[in-house]
């Protein structure tokens, strides 16, 4: 361009009409932007009303209070869910007290070396891994070196495994979010690091705690992979043994070695099944899975939400 | 609460110095367990595969184009296990790279922030929906709405699997690439701005250059996580091994082969049984190589500035 066209450029009806043209695109890529958002959101609706559609000739007492059947209007999911409470019962109470203690253990006591590096990246690793692999190695470790067999016991480990990375992060950022002067403030007390860590860190970051095993929970309630691979029978019509015994010592851990079924595995078993009369179970499973998941995610996003408004540092 | 006399007294304080290093102790317990899991993949998956390779030459399971352990003539060749997968996640990325890198740069650079903080959790519900669901969804719904547009599409295809696969990490790469273009300093779109630039021409020729290597980790990462997807290929992509990179035919992948073994009641030790570690190890290996790529550029970006 000439000197004389880059001063007409500039003055005149071109430069106008480029930034005129710029600024409109400017204001469609918002509206791109936002039908793209609205897209993704619709289809999480539209999934959660397909599911709820197809299964509501399945919502009924009977639903919950039936086991597995033949045909398909009397199979039910009472072994399913009883079996995934049970698991993530399991599964809490290993994830949650390891889990937290690793992440303590990473934010208040690691000295910065190597070896904490390592148990670090190991912990960033663990995330990525595939979720079957933990199947893999449940099927191997916990089923047949610990003898385990294809038990509640089996599954939950393997699912406290897989959101072990889950709950060591939130807790991590949740401890982290604690102000140093609260800590330098206690040791100036006198309180040693167990003290600070337990009066002071542990209670300011109970809300960020608490999502992270929500979060993880509700990944556990879903999988299905792993489970599976462990060998979780499809078709039982027997309850694990009641934890609760009439006679002395009225509490017993025998149900922890008893087969079991899931939710998800019942909804992967009928959604299988070419009669399609079980496409309906299959949804219904799904619908309350679904249910659960948005629930729990709710739940925590919630307890993220009070707790940041409630603390004033 | 002890009282304060016996806190300062020698024995006291004694006793509260064990039992710090005691929680210690214990709590160190507690992180090594994430040490002691990965071991334990690695070792159960190199234990179970090294039988399995006693049976199988490495050179046949590389380049055989058949995987039929199960049958009488049994072939071991994972190439179109791999296929199933290269296809399957390369449909995830066609619909998670365009749509998560529009939703971080909408989010990151026009969201107003209470926008923002209301979108997110909700988008990230995508990801947190079951993967079994994901499969219903991909068979019973996915696939009958592309049947009107391909009347030849099978009922079970990789197209629709992988579809639904893509949608499911969209959060995951948008959450990944909008924290890379935060991470790009204030100053240099305002250097943007005061050069007559509009906000989207800042986005895609500032932002989006400056958090090149966040967004390469961001697809990276979302590789990973469509590679290791299991549940819905396995209900929505058939079962069937079969060496093909067209999305349209159905196929198994990796994972779908480990679960379709899974389901049946094969026998401690067989060859059936160690074929799926092996099978697991070539997952677990692609899998480790993208996720270290993938968070090696992460730290890139979040050290560059």
């Amino acid at each position: 361009m000439s000197a004389s066209g880059a001063a007409a450029y500039l003055s005149g009806e071109r430069l106008r009409r480029g930034v005129q043209r710029r600024k409109v695109l400017d204001k469609v890529f918002v509206l791109v932007g936002l039908i793209v958002m609205l897209a993704c959101l619709a289809v999480l609706a539209i999934l959660f009303i397909d599911l709820i559609r197809d299964g509501a000739p399945r919502f009924n007492l009977d639903f919950f209070t039936n086991f597995a059947s033949r045909k398909a209007e009397r199979a039910g999911i009472l072994a399913a869910w009883v079996g995934t409470s049970l698991i993530m019962l399991v599964t809490a109470s290993c994830a949650v007290p390891v889990g937290v203690a690793a992440a303590i253990y990473l934010e208040e006591y690691a000295p910065k070396n190597w070896f904490t590096a390592v148990i670090e990246i190991n912990v960033t690793n663990l995330a990525g891994v595939p979720s079957i692999v933990y199947g893999l190695l449940a099927l191997g470790l916990f089923v047949y070196q610990f003898n385990l067999g294809q038990s509640i016991a089996a599954a939950g480990l393997t699912l406290a495994l897989l959101i072990l990375p889950i709950v060591i992060v939130a807790t991590r950022e949740a401890i982290r979010a604690v102000p140093n002067a609260i800590r330098e403030a206690a040791y100036g007390l006198g309180a040693t690091r167990w003290e600070v860590t337990k009066d002071h860190v542990l209670p300011y970051s109970t809300g960020g705690i608490l999502t992270g095993m929500i979060l993880g929970l509700s990944r556990a309630i879903g999988e299905t992979a792993p489970i599976i691979t462990i060998g979780a029978l499809s078709f039982i019509a027997f309850l694990p043994q009641s934890p609760i015994q009439s006679e002395f010592p009225f509490i017993s851990f025998a149900w922890l070695k008893d087969p079991f079924t899931a939710m998800p595995i019942q909804m992967f078993n009928w959604v299988s099944r070419p009669d399609q009369a079980f496409q309906a179970n299959a949804a219904a499973a799904g619908a309350i899975l679904l249910g659960m998941t948005l629930i729990m995610n709710g739940l925590a996003i919630w307890i993220r939400y009070r707790f940041r408004k409630k603390i004033n540092w | 609460m002890s009282s304060p006399a016996k806190l300062v007294s020698a024995s006291g304080l004694r006793y509260r110095k064990v039992r710090d290093r005691l929680i210690e102790a214990l709590l160190l317990a507690a992180g090594l367990v994430a040490v002691f899991t990965t071991l334990a993949i690695v070792a159960i998956l190199l234990y179970e595969s090294s039988t399995f390779f006693a049976h199988v030459s490495i050179v046949e399971f590389l380049t055989d184009t058949m995987w039929t352990p199960l049958f009488a003539d049994a072939h071991y060749g994972i190439l179109p296990l791999v296929a199933g997968t290269v296809t399957t996640t390369m449909v995830a990325l066609l619909v998670a790279v365009p749509l998560g890198t529009t939703i971080a740069i909408y989010l990151s650079e026009f969201a107003p922030h209470h926008v923002r903080e209301s979108v997110k959790p909700i988008l990230e519900l995508l990801g947190a929906v079951p993967t079994v669901v994901y499969g219903y969804f991909a068979l019973t719904m996915v696939t009958p709405v592309l049947q009107w547009f391909m009347p030849d599409l099978p009922g079970f295809n990789m197209l629709g699997a992988g579809l639904v696969i893509g949608l499911m990490i969209v959060p995951y790469v948008s959450s990944v690439s909008e924290d890379a273009m935060r991470a790009v300093p204030r100053y240099m779109r305002e250097g943007s701005y005061a050069m007559g630039a509009t906000r989207l021409q800042t986005a895609l020729r500032v932002v989006v250059p400056g958090a090149f290597s966040g967004l390469a980790a961001a697809f990276i990462l979302g590789i990973s996580r469509a590679v290791g997807e299991t549940m819905v290929v396995a209900i929505a992509a058939g079962m069937q091994p079969n060496f093909t990179f067209d999305p349209r035919q159905p196929a198994a992948t990796i994972t779908a082969y480990i679960v379709q073994v899974s389901l049946g009641d094969l026998p401690h030790g067989s060859i059936g049984y160690q074929s799926i570690f092996a099978a697991g190890l070539v997952l677990m290996f692609i899998t480790l190589i993208f996720n270290i790529i993938g968070f090696s550029l992460t730290r890139k970006f979040r050290e560059a500035y």
